[in-house]
This record gives C-alpha cells, structure tokens and sequence, in this order.
C-alpha cells in the first residue's frame, strides 16, 4: 500500500477518497478540501471524520446544548464548566469534586460485556484528566422488557462488564439506576457517571500550551480495537449487521487503568504535567488536535513512535484506533526524566510521540514523510453545526389526549401494591448490585438501594484541608414522561435526582446529563430533543444547579422506531457535615411517619398505567419547581439540624411503594392512615415534589414548624414499628411478604 | 513505648490497601506501606496482605504475586512466625505462596458477590483472633468472584480435626466454599487468612453495617504490646 502523504495528496486532487464509508456528507468533505486547499490526505481524512462525526462534534446538538450556558443561573461553585473533559465544582473547605456521565449504548448492545467495561473505563479517564481522583462510579441502566429474550443476553453481559471493569478499578459503585421497557430491546443505554475529587487550586486542562514541550502518550498500546467506532458505531444504525461491527468494540484492560489511575496521581503530586487529555472517542486524532487547539496552536506528532500492540497498523488505523487505557500528556523538557520514573514505577509505558510548536499546525510524519498537516482547531472546535429541522410528532396530540382516566381503577389495593412491588421495574435491583463492589476504598457513605450515594471526604492529598464534608450523587430518568411531554420529562428527571440528593441531607449543586434520543435526522425526534434541552435548562435555572457537562446519544434507534426518548440527570450534592447524613427508610420503632408535599391525581406515564395496564398516554404528573425547590430545603435543614431518622423519596410508584421500601430498608413496620379520600389515588399517583421522612416524636413540632416557613405540606401519616406495614381501613401486608415479592422478578428471569 | 508498626502491602493492582491503612491506624497501631518490588519488611511487627487484583489477577489469583520481591522476604517471616494477614485477594496470595493449605476458585454461582455477610468465629487463638470469643457470630462484608474454598479430603479433616478453621459463613454459603469455610489459619496461628473484610467494618458512618472488624486489628495490637 502507497503511503498518501500531503505531497502526495496535491498531486493527485482528483484521486476519489472514501468519505462516505467514514460517514462524511459531501458537503463536509467539500469544506475540508476548502480548509486544506486540497484534498485530505487518508490520514487527514481520519481525522476530520472522526473529528467532525455527531459523537464528536455534537453537530446536531449544539445549537440547542447552548441553552446550558446562556440559561445557567449564577453559581459560585462552578470552576470549570461545559467543553471541557468534565464540569468541576467547588465543594468547600478547598476541595472540588468533578463529576460527567457519558453514554456507551451502541458498543454495549454489539458486545455488552466490553462495550459497558469501557464505557466505565472512558468516563474514569475523562475525571481522571481534570487532575482529580476518581472516587466512586454509578450506573444509569435500561434495557428491554426484562422477559424479552435479547436482555436475557445483555443485561447479564452489560452487568458483568461494569461488574469485572469497576471492581478490578477499585471504584466503588454507589447507586444508579436499572429500567426496562421494551421501547429499549434493540437499543439498550448504558450511562455511566464517574465522580472525581481534587484540590481546587490544582485542576488540569486539556492545553497544550509552550512550545518546545513534549508530547507524551503513555499507558496501554495501541492496538485495531474500536478502529471506526467514534464514526461508525456512533453515527449510523445497525440492524442486521451488527455481528460484523463486533471488531469495532473497544477491549478494556482495568489493570492497567488502575495503574493509570496511581501512575497520573504520582505525576500531578510531582507537578510534572502542563496539559493533558484522555484518549476516548477518535484516540490520538481527538487527543492531539484538541490539545494543540487548546495550547499554543500547533504540534509535530511522529506516528512511527506510537507502541503498537498490533505492527501491522497504517497511520490512519493507529489516528482511528480506541484502544482503551491511554492518555496523552504536555511536559516540559525538563521534567521528562521525573515523568519516566513514576510511569517506570507504575509499569506504565510511555513514549515521547512528539512537541508543541506555534505554527498553527498540526503536522504528523510516518516514515519521514509528512501525512497530515492541518489547522488543529478546524478538526477540533469548527466542525460544522446544524440546525436540523424539527416539528412535533404526528400523534402526540393524540397521545396526550389519551390519558389514564379511562382506564379501570383497582378494587384491591393490596393485590395492586404486591403486582407493582413484584414488577421488574420497582423489584430489588440486588441481583445486579450485588455484583458491584460498594465498600472498596472505605468511604462509602450510602450506597443503593439509598436514594442517592453518599461519599466522605477523606483523600490524603498533600496540602489538602482535613473536612467534615461530603458529597452525594444521584442520576434519575423517566422515558415514559418524556415520552409523553420531553419537556416536562427532562425538568421531571432533573427534580427526581434533586430530591434524591436533598432526602440524605445534601444540598444540590450541580448538574451533569446524558441525552439519549433517536435519530437526530427525524425531524420528530429532533424535536423530542429541543424540547428535553430547553426544559432542562430551564430548570436548571429555576433550581439554581448549573449544567457543568455530559454526553448526547443520538441514532438510539433501530429502523424507523426510536427509544422513548430519554434525558438521564445526574445531580451532585454537598453535605457539610456528613456525619449528619439521613438514611434511607425507617430505622427504628416508635417514629412519626410524615409524607411532604401534596398529591394529586396524577397517573399519566406512571408505573401502575404500565403495569396493570401496558398503558402509555396523557400527561405526565405537573411539575413545580419551586416547591421541589422549597422541599430540598426544608430536607437539608432538617437533616443538618438532626431531626430526620430516616427519609425516602416518592416517584415511580408514589406512596405506596416508597413506604414498602421504607419498611424494607431496615426491616422496620408502619401503621399509617392516608390523607386524602381516595385510598388509590393516595397510594399510587406518582405526584412529583413529595418525601418521606420519619422523626423522633418529640422532634414533629420542629419540622411542622419548619415546613410551616417553606411552606411545604407536611401530613403525619402514623407511627414506625411492627413487622407489618399496615395502611388503616385498606390492608396490612407482612414486611416478610413484601421482601419476598419485593426480591423475586431479577432473580426469576436472569437466575 | 512505640507503637506496634503493621505493614501494609501494595501489590500493582491492590485496592483496598486504603482502607487496610486507615484500620490499622483506628486501633492505634503504625501502618507502614510495603511495596510489592522491594525486597524489604521495613522491620513490621505484622503485615496484612489486602484485597485487590495484583497484577491483574489474569492467571490465577495471587499466582504471580507470589513471586513478587516482596514476597520472597515475607515467606520466610512469616514460617518463622511473623503475625500475618491476607483477606480476599491476599488469601489468595497466601494460598498460592503455600503459607496456608488449599486453595480460593470460582464463586459457585460464577457472579461476583458483595454483601454483608453472617460468620462465625470459629477459632479465637489466632494472633488475629484473640479478641473475639469462640463462637461468636459476627458481619463482615465479602466481594469476590474467587471466594470458594477447596482442599482435599486429608487437607480438610486435618484444618477440622486441628481448629485450623477460623471462620464459617453462617446463614448461607455465598460462594459454594467447602464445609462452608470462609477463613483458615496455618499451624502456627500467626499466618490467617479470609474472603471476609475486616477493614471494610471499622467506622460506624462507612462501610458495612457493623463494626466488629476491628477486633482483628486490636487482637494483633494486644498480642504484639504483649509479646
């Protein structure tokens, strides 16, 4: 095969290149030969390919993603925000946490096993090159009806490769979530959070300022994984052929991850690091462009030098390839021996591949002759935008109007609770929890099933401050909301996480998201997705939690038939003292059972419309940002005052399943008398804005009191204790019956 | 008097070195890192061995550790009676390097398993164990994939016969683990090793619900301010 060197590219302009099988629209490739003023060579065209594909360059997206930033309310917490590896907040005291979520969906449905392995080891990178150390993991889950036969193969898959990959990392992992619903069996979404400490005053960009410094890769080799995977995987759909993308999915090697992981804390206690970047999507194309973008402006690379675990790989291939485990850093000359010891101390190989210069260009040599020479930024930041039309769905109207009053309403509640309760969706989530190591590293704080995970701050980092503080993390996701109103459906996500965080006794600070949709060239899911955006960031707004980054997932489709569509939020909470934090459910005998917040009729989208009935239509339950706003508050007060024993949220499945889960976190009855006057409607609307919580007798007139300022409806309902949960005048059900029920649909379908 | 120094080993790839540390230090002793390529004991008083994937644990279980620099140097500490002790992924080691009989394969239902587990103290004359009583049931958290304990028949009757059994899981056997073992001690006593982890169940505000991991680490203290 003939080298296509730039010298080559001029001579030979007509010679037709294969854009298209990269995924390239003419127009794009006409703008690159515009850009160059001639055509790209093979390495070139790698690069903007990959550069400029909708995973990298959110081409679609980005019009509307702006929102994030011109509707973030103001916030003194926020460091670093959008555009960089990931949003950084300042949580007090002189630490800050960084925290992203980011999608692996289409690798994970080809291979679940390695597509969800990597996708955990791709966002531990992205924390780990902010300068942080990573602390603990989530997962945002959902696949197919669970009794559908192609989850019976990924979900196992998906579990055991978050399972092997996060436990080998020494991540704990501390919540999360696990949906099915069959609109998810072609396309299941596998989202993954990392969360990452650092002092404040030692965050790292991704800048590759000064000329002359050298540009190191280190870690694992590069190998023929995931060579295409950014453009193909993430740009196209697949039906039939995924069998023949396998060799797409990346392969990860946790090992040398958590050698990566101590190796760049060893190099930033060292202070030995200008600039540095992981390698994820597009490999060295997207490492070095954006890095010399981001810097003085140009870079020379000598691909000849880049450890290949394969030697048979051209240039093109070793710029494509996502070989998992590899980052890329800017040293000065100086500290090049200093940076060698702690990679030789680590066994992490690393290799000097080049040097940044001011020219403003990106030039890469193979065989000494010159294969890419290219403006960084016209591959990094200025790939094209589009403005993809969009118009409501043909039917939506239809959908809305179809609403969950006519359908029956249940006689027998008990029987009602126990099919809900017995239902993949709201059964224990421990068949797959389990499998999560949640202790490693030893400050856990609250893990799942908790409403959000909690950890403390205790990192030995030199000249680091010794605190009581903690952070709390939660990710929530509702696509049968979003389904029926994206809009509403994203601020409902955004309130779930929220209220999740504000029930252990954090304050919500911070924002990060991952957007699943279909495809973003139907106009209608275009539009399911400025819908989503726009009410998130208005929510945003209204909350006070700014967006600090995250990840969009288009093409979650298979033919013509999309997801639901599916905003996942994550939200990241501060708790000043996390000695106060409040537990999940009823932790003793002889508390008051007080439910926040009101409820109304509310069933459109709910967990019993889809159970009982398979129904999806309506609207969903109203949202109210100001009283989820007002509840955080009374929540964090309370807790931080110590008048809350134990809490829980209410959302899918409303009242009646968040007192069982209560009663079953610590094995502790209730007897309890509902509110309103419709037992149905008190125990399974899923009205947002409302919690659980349980007090010391004598501490119910403090939180009365409390509620009283913020105005937040606080209804006691009875006392704790018993071994049954008992619901006065409708039924009483053992806990042991609950658990039994509540433990069963995961481990009868998966073993 | 100084305080009794317990070293704490980092092999490439251990992770719950941390939290071995951070027990060590909560009972008051000195935890003193040792690292897997030196050929130096830093002159401990004991080492404890903690859980993780050294070196990847892409063969069996702690079999390439075993030959680690490190290794060679706690060997022989050890048979000569240096208080040792090796949970989870440092069980596995201490199998591999022949300090304790037997050996750690798969989990039975081949998932790995993280919960909070029932145990029962079986043997409480262990320099690890001396705090406990005979008999008593505690909780401690697991998380492994390679947790089943197997021997042969004559290994097995001789650990039952000697009370060289530590600790049995109690209130189900998680990993399929033979006579439901879940720890086990060489002849000496000095050497214990568990699937179990102690450093997990030290804080009442982290880790599992309990906190009688600590009596390991004030058994070992006792025994050495004694000693």
């Amino acid at each position: 095969m003939s080298l296509d060197s730039v010298k080559r590219a001029a001579d030979t302009p007509d010679e037709p290149m294969p854009y298209a099988e990269l995924g390239m629209k003419d127009d794009e490739y006409r703008r690159v030969c515009d850009i160059l003023g001639r055509r790209p060579t093979g390495s070139e065209l790698a690069i903007y390919s990959v550069m400029w594909s909708e995973h990298c360059s959110y081409k679609s997206s980005k019009v509307h993603l702006r929102q994030f930033a011109t509707k973030a309310p103001k916030s003194d917490a926020l460091l670093v925000g959008m555009g960089e590896n990931a949003g950084v907040v300042d949580i007090g005291d002189g630490w800050a946490a960084t925290f992203k979520i980011e999608s692996h969906n289409h690798p994970s449905y080809v291979e679940p096993h390695q597509g969800a392995a990597t996708g955990v080891g791709g966002i531990v990178r992205d924390i780990m090159s902010m300068g942080a150390r990573p602390i603990a993991v989530m997962d945002a889950l959902r696949f197919g009806g669970a009794d559908q036969q192609d989850t019976r193969r990924v979900l196992p898959g998906v579990v055991e490769g978050i399972s092997h990959y996060g436990n080998c990392l020494g991540l704990p992992n501390i919540g999360g979530e696990v949906v099915f619903d069959p609109c998810y069996i072609g396309n299941p979404l596998v989202n993954a959070l990392c969360v990452g400490l650092l002092r404040k005053d030692q965050i790292k960009l991704a800048t590759a300022p000064g000329p002359g410094n050298k540009v190191v890769l280190f870690g694992a080799r590069t190998g023929a994984d995931g060579i295409g995977g950014a453009s193909v995987l993430a740009s196209a759909t697949f039906e039939d052929e995924s069998q023949a993308k396998r060799p797409a999915v990346q392969v990860g090697d946790p090992f040398m991850e958590k050698l990566l992981i101590e190796c760049c804390l060893e190099l930033y206690q060292a202070d030995v690091v200008v600039g540095i970047q992981d390698l994820g999507a597009a490999g060295v194309s997207c490492a070095t462009t954006e890095l010399a973008a981001k810097g003085t402006g140009g870079m020379t690379v000598d691909l000849n030098l880049v450890p290949l675990r394969d030697p048979t790989l051209r240039p093109e291939e070793i710029l494509m390839s996502e070989s998992q485990e590899r980052m890329m850093a800017v040293v000065t000359p100086e500290d090049i021996p200093a940076f060698m010891a702690v990679c030789e101390k680590w066994d992490v190989p690393a290799t000097v591949i080049g040097e940044v210069t001011d020219t403003g260009r990106l030039v890469m040599t193979w065989d000494g002759e010159v294969i890419v020479d290219i403006p960084p930024g016209t591959a990094a930041d200025e790939g094209p935008v589009y403005e993809r039309p969009f118009h409501e769905p043909a039917g939506q109207s239809a959908l809305n109007a179809d609403g969950p009053e006519r359908l029956p309403r249940p006689e027998d509640l008990r029987e009602t609770l126990l099919r809900l309760l017995g239902s993949p969706n709201l059964g224990s989530k421990e068949w797959v929890t389990s499998q999560y190591d949640r202790y490693v590293r030893g400050n856990t704080v609250l893990a799942q099933p908790a409403d959000s995970g909690m950890l403390r701050i205790s990192e030995v980092m030199p000249g680091a401050e010794e605190t009581t503080r903690g952070v709390a993390l939660a990710t929530d996701g509702n696509g049968r909301y979003a389904r029926l109103d994206p809009y509403a459906g994203a601020q409902l996500a955004l309130a779930e996480a929220y209220r999740n965080v504000a029930v252990t006794g954090a304050a919500p600070l911070a924002v990060t998201n991952c957007l699943n949709f279909g495809s973003p060239e139907d106009p209608e899911v275009m539009w399911q997705f400025a819908e989503a955006v726009r009410g998130l960031a208005d929510a945003c707004k209204t909350l006070g939690v700014p967006v600090t980054g995250g990840n969009v997932s288009f093409y979650n489709q298979t033919g013509s038939t999309a997801i639901h569509p599916t905003p996942v939020v994550g939200v990241l909470g501060v708790i000043e003292d996390v000695a106060t934090r409040v537990r999940s459910g009823f932790t003793a005998e002889g508390l008051r059972v007080v439910l926040l917040g009101d409820t109304r009729d509310e069933f459109g989208g709910s967990e019993w419309a889809h159970v009982a009935h398979g129904h999806l239509g309506g609207l969903p339950p109203a949202v109210d940002l100001e009283a989820e706003r007002a509840l955080a508050s009374v929540l964090v007060e309370a807790a931080r005052d110590g008048l809350l024993e134990g809490s829980h949220d209410l959302s899918d499945g409303g009242l009646a399943i968040a007192l069982t889960e209560a009663c079953l976190a610590q094995g502790v009855g209730a007897t309890v008398s509902l509110p309103g006057d419709d037992a149905f409607v008190d125990l399974f609307s899923e009205s947002a804005s409302r919690a659980l919580v349980c007090v010391r007798p004598e501490a119910f007139e403090a939180l009365a009191e409390l509620c009283g300022r913020y105005e937040v409806p606080c209804y006691g309902l009875g006392t704790t204790g018993g071994a049954s949960l008992a619901v006065e005048g409708v039924f009483e059900i053992p806990v042991a019956e609950l658990r039994e029920t509540h433990a069963a649909p995961l481990p009868a379908i998966f073993g | 008097m100084n305080a009794a120094r317990v070293g704490v080993v980092t092999f490439p790839g251990t992770l719950d070195d941390q939290d071995a540390a951070r027990a060590v230090r909560l009972t008051g002793a000195d935890p003193v890192p040792l690292w897997h390529a030196d050929h130096d004991l830093k002159g401990v008083d004991a080492v404890f061995l903690p859980g993780g994937f050294s070196y990847g644990d892409y063969l069996r279980c702690g079999a390439i550790s075993r030959f680690s620099p490190l290794m060679d140097e706690l060997i022989p500490a050890a048979r000569a009676g240096l208080p040792v002790l090796g949970t989870c992924n440092g069980f596995q080691i201490l199998c591999e390097a022949h300090l304790l009989p037997g050996a750690l394969t798969r989990n039975e239902g081949l998932h790995y398993i993280c919960r909070d587990q029932g145990i029962r103290v079986e043997n409480a004359d262990t320099a690890w164990t001396s705090d406990f009583a005979t008999g008593q049931e505690i909780v401690l958290p697991i998380k492994h994939g390679e947790g089943r304990y197997v021997a042969d028949a004559e290994t097995l009757a001789a650990l039952e016969r000697d009370g060289r059994v530590v600790f049995r899981y109690v209130g189900g056997n998680p990993n399929g683990s033979l006579n439901d073992i879940a720890g086990i001690t060489n002849e000496a006593g000095n050497v214990v090793g568990l699937m179990p982890h102690p450093e997990h169940a030290v804080e009442e505000l982290t880790g599992a619900p309990s906190v009688d991991g600590r009596s390991f680490f004030t058994s070992i203290l006792k025994r050495l301010v004694n000693a």
